[in-house]
């Protein structure tokens, strides 16, 4: 079982938790550690760390502008491992990659989910990996304690049973259709799917995809575990660049805040 | 095993977002291809609208002048639109409407699958929307007005390479934002199933037309069958008619843009390694963390950095071969087949062409092969000019 079921807990009282993404590498590998140690400080209770990729399918331009930046610094997946390592050594905070099947498939999925054991990563999120191909890594992943984390969409109703009783860590629903990026309102009925997702497993189940307000995240907070914050802190590193930590920091303490104000 | 799969070749590695309707998507096309008015309906289109049968021609011209087999030329720059594109295209825009869709999206490289998909969108009143990577809506302006003259609203794409891959990562995520009302019309046989399938399927009408056409002309099957390959369409549904014909070669022709080893090419097959991207598992030019690689071909139509599944699997097999085309030798086939047959051909065919005239010399006369002209080369003019160091006046 990986540190990712106590998340909910915190000074032994449950609570709505906050999870923060980050792509590795953006503007670069030093700095994404210290914009690490800021979320934790601000209180991010589980941190989510993207791998980037070429052709990120399920990000909008946001995280892909992000991606793109990163592999122009010319970070590499062994860097991120070390990255990861590093940063366990000074947190028990959950970590968690986010990245496309191909840089797994082509690292070797013996080598990757050994690294990631090795550096204490205890799950991750494969956009381009669903519940249908999820045997491609789901054995070895399962062999060195890395959760394969679910997701589910504002379509997954008819699916909801079979992945939800499989999965592992936590569930990400994702808010709406398309791809990752900032959005005005969000209009699916996630209150609903939350709940069938409740009758069907015990983990934690967070929501993501356009959250970036403090008044959303209270919102959605009220109806799941708690919610996934990504492209609101990637712009802020787009805009501020090596001096975004302190911006990163304030609005991931105001995020949290509002998650921890959320009705249980 | 998920589904899909052509050895260990294909699958589904999308978005959750996308399952459900890449479920649903499957079960129509498999009801539509039992469906007796469904099958009159696009043979219908297929006849009266796109042109079909397309001519099998002999040409006379470079077989004399190859000095070895016999070379046939299967026409599909003759049907509406100019490219084998259309095949396809009116099978899933009729497939669309049946699924009660009003929108379709599709992303194009040459602009033929955009162009292609705009006509049978315009033909069956279904809104349209294409993307093409800016690049080539620069190198294809023609294409990218056309389009536009058909009802169809072309988004340049200007992230990543701006080229072909792009085009299907941004048609990927616009699909996943607007799945009720919109079916993308994917143009290879890539992407994740049922696409690989579907369009094997639906081009596989260019091999059953050839087989029948030369059985017609010559009364035995070919030596050898060729076509060029970016994700390899038009050579999936030459080559599925032939598979079983253990006797007859398959030989697809890959961009090798400045050479194999100059970095600068799209050969896949020469160059790429095992890979997951687009949907489907198979060969990708990629570096060794996996991140795609840019592509280089002076065709656009070619300048895609993976090959459908099914392709990969006949190269697994041996069943069939796959060899490298530089932009030099296809320009050159470009302009010998327009000087010997009287034919402009998209220089995407000018690949298959261009090892057509490797080829033939070495095969004895008795011989035959038939080549697929998947295009017309109107749209490459310009871009052969240019290559030449001709500046052509507007």
């Amino acid at each position: 079982m990986s540190r990712i079921k106590d998340v909910l807990i915190r000074n032994g009282k449950e609570q709505k938790a906050l999870v923060a993404f980050l792509t590795a590498g953006d503007p670069g590998i030093e700095q994404t550690k210290d914009f690490i140690r800021e979320l934790i400080r601000a209180g991010a209770d589980l941190i989510e760390i993207g791998i980037p990729f070429s052709d990120p399918i399920a990000e909008g331009p946001v995280i892909q502008n992000a991606n793109l930046r990163a592999l122009a610094g010319g970070v590499d997946t062994n860097q991120i491992f070390q990255l990861a390592a590093e940063i366990r050594q000074e947190s028990s905070v959950p970590l968690v990659f986010m990245t496309y099947l191909n840089l797994v498939f082509h690292y070797g999925y013996e080598g990757f989910f050994s690294r990631c054991q090795q550096a204490g990563v205890d799950g991750i999120i494969l956009p381009d990996l669903p519940f249908e191909e999820k045997r491609e890594v789901a054995d070895i992943a399962d062999k060195y304690g890395v959760d394969v984390i679910s997701l589910l969409a504002p379509t997954s109703e008819n699916r909801i049973r079979v992945i939800a009783e499989e999965a592992q860590g936590f569930i990400y629903l994702v808010s709406s259709m398309g791809v990752t990026g900032v959005r005005e309102t969000i209009d699916t009925d996630l209150e609903s799917l939350s709940t069938l997702i409740r009758k069907h497993t015990a983990i934690p189940c967070f929501i993501g995809f356009g959250i970036s307000r403090p008044e959303q995240a209270v919102e959605m907070a009220a109806i799941s575990d708690g919610v996934i914050v990504g492209s609101a802190i990637v712009k802020l590193i787009e805009t501020h660049g090596n001096e975004a930590g302190r911006y990163i920091y304030e609005y991931v303490r105001s995020m949290k805040e509002a998650v921890m104000s959320a009705r249980p | 095993m998920s589904k899909g799969r052509y050895g260990i070749h294909g699958g589904q590695y999308i978005p959750e977002t996308l399952m459900n309707e890449i479920i649903h998507l499957e079960e129509c096309y498999e009801q539509c291809q039992r469906d007796e008015a469904f099958n009159r309906e696009l043979n219908r289109l297929l006849s009266e609208y796109a042109g079909r049968p397309s001519e099998l021609y002999f040409a006379k011209k470079m077989t004399e002048d190859l000095g070895g087999a016999k070379i046939y030329l299967k026409r599909e720059d003759m049907n509406h639109t100019g490219s084998h594109k259309i095949n396809n295209v009116l099978g899933q825009v009729l497939l669309a409407k049946k699924m009660g869709k009003s929108r379709v999206i599709a992303e194009t490289g040459a602009g033929q699958h955009g162009v292609a998909t705009a006509t049978a969108a315009a033909l069956l009143d279904m809104e349209c929307e294409i993307f093409m990577g800016k690049e080539d809506t620069q190198r294809q302006a023609l294409n990218v007005y056309r389009m536009e003259l058909l009802g169809a609203k072309v988004h340049p794409v200007t992230t990543g390479t701006m080229t072909l891959k792009d085009a299907v990562n941004a048609a990927m995520r616009e699909w996943a934002s607007r799945v009720s009302d919109t079916l993308y019309v994917l143009g290879s046989v890539m992407g994740p199933h049922p696409f690989p399938l579907m369009v094997r399927d639906f081009q596989s009408i260019i091999g059953k037309e050839a087989r029948a056409q030369i059985l017609e002309a010559e009364g035995r099957l070919p030596d050898a069958v060729v076509a060029c390959v970016g994700g390899g369409s038009n050579a999936m549904g030459l080559f599925y008619r032939f598979l079983k014909d253990e006797q007859v070669r398959l030989i697809g022709c890959e961009a090798a843009g400045l050479g194999v080893e100059t970095g600068k090419h799209a050969a896949t097959i020469a160059k790429g390694s095992l890979g997951i991207f687009h949907g489907m598992k198979s060969y990708f030019c990629q570096d060794k963390f996996g991140q795609i690689a840019p592509v280089y071909s002076i065709s656009a139509g070619l300048d895609y950095p993976g090959i459908g599944p099914e392709h990969a699997q006949l190269h697994d097999m041996g069943r069939a071969e796959y060899v490298p085309i530089t932009d030099e030798e296809a320009v050159a086939a470009f302009e010998y087949i327009a000087k010997t047959e009287g034919i402009i051909a998209a220089i995407e065919s000018a690949h298959a062409v261009a090892y057509l005239m490797k080829l033939a010399p070495q095969m004895g006369k008795e011989q035959v092969i038939i080549a697929c002209l998947s295009g017309r080369g109107d749209k490459d003019v310009a871009a052969i000019a240019k290559y030449r160091g001709v500046n052509i006046v507007e």
